[in-house]
């Protein structure tokens, strides 16, 4: 798992490249819990390059969001393959969380 | 046909079982969705067994097998300790609950529930088998 950041005035994004199993969501798990995270007002993951998540990568989102709320951070995921939604998809996650198709419309959330 | 690979209970061998399913389900004419389904589920019981029921101790040993039957696929989990872990005790988690109070773990069985026709699990003397199925039609 590799993840690139690109920093705004108000954005963070965050794009996930590999897999995100029990052995790779503590890289991602160190990211979102940097308190600087809490200062912004968009998390936007880049999931293009992310192939696979397991329980351990969606735990990892469903720890951090009610932070995130709390702060008013919005959590915005976009350009997700259609295998890695289904997961999402098959715990009711996509009505928990936003999930769009592109960056532009990460954007405009 | 019957595949079988054994690994020791690192975390990083959650990998080399996902490409070792992935692999024998990639000449099964399914589509994308339905085998990253089957992997995911076998690579939530696996990462149970390597790190709850073995502690990541490196000197146990797994042995995943798979089998297709009667238009169906078999995947047995076979780990050489007898697991703590009680299918009995399962029950689906309330995930806005989850988000409230920040829970990390917890949603991998119900994963594996939800994907699968069947979870079966036994304990045979110092062996637990997780065998899991899911009908092709």
């Amino acid at each position: 798992m590799k993840i690139t950041q690109h920093t705004t005035d108000t954005t963070l994004t965050l794009a996930l490249n590999g897999e995100l199993d029990a052995s790779s969501s503590v890289l991602l798990d160190t990211e979102l819990s940097k308190p600087e995270i809490l200062r912004t007002q968009k998390v936007l993951i880049d999931c293009q390059q992310l192939n696979y998540i397991s329980s351990a990568g969606l735990g990892v989102f469903i720890s951090h969001l009610q932070t995130f709320q709390d702060a008013n951070v919005k959590l915005v995921f976009f350009n997700m393959q259609e295998k890695v939604r289904n997961v999402f998809e098959i715990l009711g996650l996509d009505s928990l969380m936003t999930i769009v198709p592109s960056e532009a419309e990460a954007t405009a959330v | 046909m019957k595949q079988v690979i054994r690994i020791s209970c690192n975390r990083r061998n959650l990998k080399v079982v996902r490409d070792f399913v992935s692999d024998y389900l990639a000449g099964q004419h399914l589509s994308e969705v339905l085998v990253n389904q089957l992997v995911l589920a076998v690579d939530e019981v696996v990462a149970n067994f390597i790190i709850h029921a073995n502690a990541e101790d490196e000197r146990q040993f797994l042995d995943v097998r798979i089998d297709v039957r009667d238009h169906e696929f078999g995947f047995e989990i076979e780990d050489g300790a007898p697991s703590s872990y009680s299918p009995g005790s399962y029950q689906e988690p309330d995930l806005r609950e989850f988000v409230r109070v920040g829970k990390k773990g917890g949603v991998g069985m119900m994963l594996v529930n939800r994907i699968m026709d069947r979870v079966e699990y036994s304990t045979t003397g110092e062996h637990t088998v997780c065998r899991l199925y899911k009908s092709l039609t």
